[in-house]
């Protein structure tokens, strides 16, 4: 799996509005249900599921990255979107320090193996110096675009 | 202390896989022990105290791991991995229960 058929370019926020995380969710999730168009998807409802999620265990894994997740019903395939601060958000992160790229996944609830591929896919890059330099010198869609092309044909 | 090196297999039962809640407290459980462990998943092999290494083995329900330790508690460090997986995590029905939730 390639991080292009996960992550809906159209949706990526380049530049966050907010630097608090239930915020910084709910900005993510909105822009991915209005660019994928998803349909019969109540983006506040499916944002308080991620925060739900957060609230559990952080996703803020260390190393300036967080990825936020959460399997809904009314999620029908596996869809990223990429958000991006330069000021830093707090995410309760491992290492405590602020994150500066977040990768929001939204799974369905019905096939937890394809939520595992997809992670393992964001994961597999995230692990990337350059993927993760890349995603944090960039302010524009255009360069997180490139960062993540680039990103995917590494491994081919 | 005298280093020994301790292998075993597990087969990963949770409906959900190794998804990363429960990678998480395997990673918790692994940095509890001075032992290096590592964990299989075909060719590919991950730091057992590295949650983005862990996640990126995308342990799905009946996969088969292979974790190592080598190291003085490396026994220890086995034993105690072998029941976090084998009890499911303890994670299993409280997380489906909380994700149903959540999906409301």
């Amino acid at each position: 799996m390639k991080l292009a058929d996960i992550v809906c370019f159209k949706a990526i926020v380049a530049q966050l509005n907010s630097n608090k995380r239930d915020d910084v969710i709910s900005e993510l999730v909105k822009s991915l249900v209005d660019r994928q168009k998803m349909k019969g998807v109540d983006a506040k409802n499916l944002a308080k599921a991620v925060v739900k999620r957060e609230n559990e265990a952080s996703t803020g894994i260390g190393k300036g990255v967080a990825v936020p997740h959460v399997k809904h019903e009314s999620v029908t395939e596996p869809v990223a979107v990429v958000g991006c601060s330069q000021q830093g958000i707090d995410f309760a992160s491992l290492d405590k320090q602020p994150v500066y790229s977040v990768v929001l996944l939204l799974s369905p609830t019905a096939n937890p193996d394809k939520h595992l591929q997809a992670m393992e896919t964001i994961f597999k890059n995230l692990q990337k110096d350059d993927f993760r330099r890349f995603l944090r010198q960039a302010q524009t869609a255009e360069a997180i675009i490139e960062a993540i092309k680039d990103a995917d044909e590494d491994d081919s | 202390m005298s280093k020994s090196t301790h292998e075993i297999e597990v087969e990963i039962r949770n409906p959900e896989g190794l998804h990363m809640r429960p990678a998480m407290l395997f990673v918790d459980l692994a940095n509890s022990f001075d032992s290096d462990i590592s964990v299989r998943h075909q060719d590919v092999c991950a730091d057992a105290k590295s949650i983005m290494q862990m996640t990126m083995l995308a342990a799905t329900c009946g996969t088969r791991l292979k974790v190592t330790a080598v190291g003085p508690d490396a026994g220890q460090a086995i034993q105690a991995l072998r029941g976090l997986v084998e009890n499911k995590f303890a994670d299993d029905s409280q997380a489906s229960v909380s994700e149903k939730e959540g999906s409301v």
